[in-house]
């Protein structure tokens, strides 16, 4: 079992961290509120009738879907409450999964560890230290069969945070449905499967960009096929954010990704309106409410308006924006940490009125340790209360029509295309992540909004302002894993290695080499033969890398 | 006082991708005076020790999120040693729990930065320890 670090000790232990920002922590709030969104757009102090462009927004459910992609809202369904949880064993998982779903927990949320995100086996020299440390190890189809014992997968929906290795995992999950005898049609859920941000934010990329959108419109094509209700890609913007950009360039650089996928995916004969369908969003929800919510509504409708002008898209279906979220990430402090569940309040209130189809709610001390139950409980917790006694899921997009919410939507749409429109002139996003131009615009936006903080130019209340002179930090504190829990990962995969049918390995994998070697095939079928075979996550990605290379990452500064 | 003409590498050791803050950090450094060259994610501490002998640096700053600080630092240290790097001062940056501080500095850390600090006051401690 992990054992976890005692919280009184790291939240005492902090008389330095008190003083941290020394006279600043004192320094007297402002009295006017700012006039410009994070993004940067100058707001009026009113907004009248006169200055919305586009007065009647349609209905929702209807092009360009301003109002939402439903036409009766929530009303319907509510939004799926999914929580990301996981870490060291698959047994350990395994039992929180179920803990999770025992408290009306709606979707699992699957963290995996460094290794696995990697490409890496856990005995791989440069994984040994990083073993089951941020999620579960999943090594091979072996552990996926303990992580989901005496759970259902055609009941639940499971989203995997995976990226470099979504292909492989998702192979292993379609091969789970088949030990548990579940037809692979009924899968649903959600593999992550966005290595465009990966290169920029996230950094669990592996193969050189070309092949990887390759590896991609496979697994989408192959979706598309076999497992019809499962979402292959989650087109991700939060990694971005939290890295440091801003709201508009978050959804900018998102739908420039998509388009990109887009494209990959119809040089390799998908149907647009056939796959599009299937081509999900996912973003953080900080903490200005309106430019939140206006986000989400000048995203929805530049998507639906993109697909349509340059590819003529008419299957409304596939023409919906359809997105999760997470409220929290790093717009959550250290200081004064309780107040974070009032952040997570707002930001849940948000991405509802933003219409958002999955909902993550960070604890409120994510901020600085791994959640504990109790924390855990109440992130949960929070987004019932929105839901059953807020009141605010009662009628579709409540704050359409609203002058200021209707101008912010148009100005959001005109900033978030002028994003797109800067990295198509500079040659597109694959030579934009090539060349490291878009990581290096990245890592100068987190320095802006680094120094704002620290100058009081952006207001963190109990961090920057406000305050307590006997105040401790929530200082980061991270999950302490029982030093024998990798021991017993690499036990088994050892175990595994030792027992499985060694001609059947080489032949699946000796397949999935040929196959990579040409640009024809889909590798879907062959990743799945080898995660029958006990192949390994390591043996299939050292496959693949000896046909494609590696991403040789430009170092820009 | 100042990072004129002082050279510092700053690095990614172990798998975390999380390079936002070790980017931040340098770009201040680098405002700061100093010259900053930059690993690139991923690299061994073997690697790390030999490009800061290669490269004739002051300093190296190790970014690390992923909690392995602890072996990541040690294995660092002893690879600097090996190469009779002793002298290049180390600080670490990242999600560093207090409660760890110290073994760290024990290790040789001469600096433990977090995300709470403000970035003059990074630079400030790197330049105070620098023209000791």
């Amino acid at each position: 079992m992990f054992s976890r670090q005692k919280k009184g000790s790291a939240m005492s232990d902090s008389s330095a961290a008190t003083n941290k920002t020394g006279d600043k922590a004192h320094r007297d709030p402002p009295t006017k509120p700012s006039t410009a969104t994070p993004s940067g757009i100058e707001v009026p102090p009113v907004v009248t009738a006169d200055m919305v462009r586009e007065p009647d927004q349609g209905m929702p459910g209807e092009f360009p879907f301003t109002r939402g992609i439903f036409p009766d809202g929530f009303r319907g369904r509510l939004w799926t409450i999914r929580q990301y949880s996981g870490f060291g064993t698959a047994e350990e998982s395994n039992e929180r999964y179920r803990f999770l779903l025992d408290k009306g927990q709606t979707g699992l949320s699957v963290a995996l560890d460094l290794p696995t995100q990697c490409g890496y086996d856990p005995v791989d020299p440069i994984a040994k230290s990083e073993v089951g440390k941020v999620g579960v190890s999943l090594s091979n189809l072996a552990e996926a069969e303990i992580l989901f014992d005496e759970i259902d997968v055609s009941g639940i929906s499971t989203s995997f945070t995976i990226n470099g290795t979504a292909s492989i995992v998702y192979a292993m999950y379609c091969a789970v449905a088949d030990k548990q005898g579940v037809p692979r049609e009924k899968l649903t859920g959600t593999i992550q499967n966005d290595i465009l941000k990966e290169y920029v934010a996230r950094g669990t990329w592996i193969f050189p960009v070309r092949p990887s959108l390759r590896l991609i419109a496979d697994t989408i094509l192959f979706s598309n096929e076999q497992t019809p209700r499962f979402n292959p890609i989650s087109i991700a913007g939060a990694h971005v954010r939290d890295a440091g950009c801003t709201a508009v360039e978050e959804m900018g650089y998102t739908i420039a990704n998509g388009l990109a996928y887009i494209d990959e995916l119809i040089r390799r004969g998908g149907d647009v309106e056939k796959f599009a369908r299937r081509l999900s969003f996912f973003f953080y929800v900080h903490m200005d409410f309106f430019e939140e919510v206006c986000k989400f509504r000048a995203g929805r409708r530049l998507w639906a308006k993109l697909l349509t002008e340059r590819y003529g898209v008419k299957d409304p279906k596939a023409l919906m924006f359809r997105f999760g979220v997470v409220c929290g990430g790093s717009s959550l402090v250290g200081a004064q940490p309780d107040n974070n569940v009032v952040r997570v309040g707002i930001e849940n209130m948000a991405a509802v009125m933003g219409g958002a189809q999955s909902i993550f709610t960070a604890a409120f001390d994510e901020a600085y340790q791994i959640p504990t139950e109790h924390s855990a409980e109440i992130a949960v917790r929070t987004q019932q209360i929105v839901a059953h006694e807020s009141g605010i899921a009662r009628t579709v997009d409540p704050l359409g029509g609203s002058y200021y919410v209707e101008w912010l939507t148009d100005q959001m749409e005109d900033e978030i295309s002028k994003v797109i429109d800067d990295i198509e002139t500079y040659g597109g996003v694959t030579k934009a992540v090539e060349d490291g131009w878009l990581q290096l615009k990245i890592a100068q936006r987190a320095s802006e909004r680094k120094r704002k903080v620290d100058s009081g130019e952006t207001v963190i209340v109990g961090q920057n302002y406000f305050r307590r002179d006997d105040q401790n930090e929530g200082v980061a504190e991270l999950f302490k894993l029982d030093p024998q829990a990798s021991a017993r990962v690499i036990e088994k995969f050892e175990r595994v290695r030792d027992t499985r049918n060694d001609a059947e390995v080489a032949k699946t994998l000796a397949a999935l080499e040929t196959a990579a070697a040409t640009d024809t095939e889909n590798l879907m079928p062959y990743l799945i033969d080898c995660c029958h075979a006990y192949a390994t996550v390591g043996e299939m990605v050292a496959t693949l890398k000896s046909q494609w290379g590696e991403f040789e990452e430009p170092v820009r500064l | 006082m100042s990072l004129n003409g002082k050279r510092i590498l700053i690095a990614k050791p172990g798998l975390d991708g999380h390079d936002v803050g070790a980017k931040i950090i340098a770009l201040a450094l680098r405002d700061a005076g100093a010259d900053v060259i930059y690993t690139g994610l991923r690299r061994s501490p073997d690697y790390i020790a030999r490009v800061a002998v290669d490269e004739d640096v002051d300093a190296v700053g190790l970014s690390i999120l992923s909690g392995s600080h602890k072996e990541l630092v040690e294995e660092t240290v002893r690879c600097l040693a090996e190469l009779d790097a002793g002298d290049i001062h180390l600080f670490v940056g990242g999600t560093i729990p207090s409660e760890d501080h110290d073994e760290l500095r024990q290790a040789g850390a001469r600096g433990i930065f977090t995300a709470e600090m403000a970035l003059d006051e990074v630079v400030a401690a790197v330049e105070a320890d620098l023209n000791a």
